[in-house]
């Protein structure tokens, strides 16, 4: 039986939060003047406009879905930047050389991205509830939901960091795959205002049914039901916490 | 008990180039170890496959009794290993790194010993500073507190003083010497010769992936390492066949200078009359003559130019 080290894994989470603590303008004040930015384009520019099929009006239906893409790019941010800085940086080695075990540091690395993403939520819809109808209907789906997207979205991040061979790869994974998939979430759109095929698209999308379940809690309304989208998410967590513990426990690209 | 024993580590890399060839080397514990080779002999890639960070192809690793493979996190724990590399973490300072490195090994930061670390390796000034305005020298001792932290058994040192000022250096050899002193068992792999001449005990090297040779440092320097005579002609010697079998006890080698010839010792003495007079039949009475010991970097230059097919 190996033994464990739950000091080591402590460490590892406590370092993990204190890296992004330690640079407050990008992962704590960015996120709020982000908020501020929507309040001004959308809030003014939609005006009352409501959303087809839906009885909410534009920015209300924003909004969940805004925080829960911050909470998506914040956790992939978080796992990606931390290893693959450790990498170019050559500090990887000492997560390699310590007696940590893959369960250990993947288990470090996922909740340090869900403490990020959870703080950026925070942040977000505090300075976004004075401004808007909404309040926490369903707690516990919004629970599972962000914490869910979070938990994938680390675990991308972690897989994308440990791939990468510098800054540039990581910013390909960012830009190509994971602003794609968020931005086609339904974040800003029903899915019902869109044609059949997009529509069929849309529920590959397993983001979409992130986004879709994280609204429902805030506003009781989606385009699918949260409660049996959750065997999908769930699903999805599994597979991808799987697949951190394997690569990691493999030394995919980090051992030669 | 031994600090480690090595049987049969063998590396092969996906491009098949072979960086360690089976070899078999046991340190001792409570040993100053020095592993010598010239660059991409095969050192780091042993070094690397004992701190987990590259794969063994195949062989057996036991650490102060334990499967090295198999017991991993045990092993880990009582391994610090100084790498070659300069590496740090820009979020944090010197001080933070420590508490953290502790920590990821299991370990309660010991605030006392980490001040020590701090003073002996000059950086108590700078354990509040962000690691990104530390100098390249500051950043290799902070690596050298790194390995040291957790207070392992065996310290694996990867050239830790190539770039760290000769004080400096002086220092770092002195503590380490204290915690030999203590019963921790070190490994060095450093390209000053005469450093490890002077501090280990035990030494090896290794060539090309292959090792050389393995054995106490004092028995290495009496039983490999030789004296030679020099002999100045002020031009370069032709070595004729005859030369060579008038010369033959003497393993001549023929330089830009004259010749050199390798001397044999006996108890009271030494074939130095012998060689001389044999020189001087056949190229005449030198310029200029003297008698060297060999020193370790001679042993290390001899026996690496033999595995390439070179002379020394």
């Amino acid at each position: 039986m190996r033994p464990i080290n739950p000091r080591g894994t402590w460490t590892l989470f406590l370092r993990e939060i204190r890296r992004f603590l330690k640079v407050k303008m990008q992962t704590i004040f960015t996120p709020a003047l982000t908020a501020m930015l929507y309040l001004v384009i959308f809030r003014y520019a939609m005006g009352d406009r409501h959303v087809p099929g839906l009885e909410v009006d534009y920015f209300t239906f924003l909004v969940p879905g805004l925080a829960m893409m911050a909470m998506m790019q914040n956790a992939f941010a978080n796992t990606s930047s931390s290893m693959i800085m450790g990498k170019v940086m050559g500090m990887h080695i000492y997560l390699l050389m310590a007696p940590l075990s893959a369960v250990e540091v993947v288990f470090a690395f996922l909740a340090a991205a869900v403490v990020r993403a959870l703080v950026v939520a925070t942040v977000f819809l505090a300075v976004l509830l004075p401004f808007v109808d909404i309040t926490l209907l369903h707690l516990g789906i919004i629970l599972l939901y962000g914490i869910s997207a979070s938990i994938i979205m680390g675990g991308l991040g972690l897989i994308a960091g440990m791939w990468a061979k510098d800054f540039d790869n990581v910013a390909m994974v960012t830009n190509f795959v994971i602003l794609p998939l968020t931005f086609l979430s339904g974040v800003f759109y029903s899915v019902k205002q869109l044609p059949e095929i997009w529509q069929q698209i849309n529920y590959a999308n397993p983001f979409f049914y992130l986004t879709d379940g994280f609204r429902y809690g805030f506003l009781g309304i989606g385009d699918t039901d949260p409660f049996a989208s959750i065997s999908i998410v769930i699903g999805s967590v599994v597979v991808t916490v799987l697949c951190c513990w394997y690569l990691w426990y493999s030394g995919w690209r980090m051992k030669e | 008990m031994n600090a480690l024993e090595i049987n049969g580590l063998t590396k092969t890399y996906d491009n098949g180039k072979t960086a360690l060839n089976n070899v078999t080397l046991t340190v001792p514990q409570g040993s100053f170890f020095a592993l010598l080779g010239p660059n991409g002999a095969g050192k780091s890639t042993l070094i690397n496959m004992l701190a987990d960070t590259v794969r063994p192809t195949s062989g057996e690793v036991t650490l102060l009794g334990r499967e090295l493979f198999s017991d991993r996190a045990w092993c880990k724990k009582r391994i610090g290993v100084v790498p070659q590399e300069i590496a740090f973490d820009p979020f944090f300072t010197p001080r933070e790194v420590l508490r953290f490195t502790s920590g990821l090994f299991g370990c309660k930061p010991d605030e006392a010993w980490i001040d020590e670390l701090f003073d002996r390796l000059e950086l108590t000034q700078h354990c509040n500073k962000n690691t990104r305005q530390l100098s390249g020298g500051m950043r290799r001792r902070l690596l050298v507190a790194q390995a040291l932290v957790h207070r392992p058994e065996l310290v694996i040192l990867d050239e830790p003083t190539a770039g760290v000022d000769v004080e400096l250096r002086r220092r770092l050899w002195s503590f380490m010497r204290e915690l030999n002193a203590k019963g921790i068992t070190i490994l060095l792999t450093t390209h000053y010769l005469d450093e490890a001449e002077e501090l280990c005990d035990q030494v090896a090297i290794i060539d090309q992936g292959n090792l050389l040779t393995a054995r106490p440092m004092k028995e290495m320097m009496s039983e490999i390492a030789s004296s030679h005579l020099w002999l100045n002609y002020g031009k370069p010697v032709a070595l004729t066949a005859e030369d060579s079998s008038a010369l033959a006890a003497f393993d001549p080698r023929a330089n830009d200078e004259g010749v050199c010839l390798k001397l044999g010792h006996f108890e009271g003495g030494s074939t130095f009359h012998e060689a001389y007079e044999a020189a001087v039949s056949c190229f005449g009475p030198p310029i200029d003559a003297g008698v060297r010991s060999e020193d370790l970097e001679d042993v290390f230059l001899r026996l690496t130019a033999k595995e390439t097919g070179g002379r020394a």
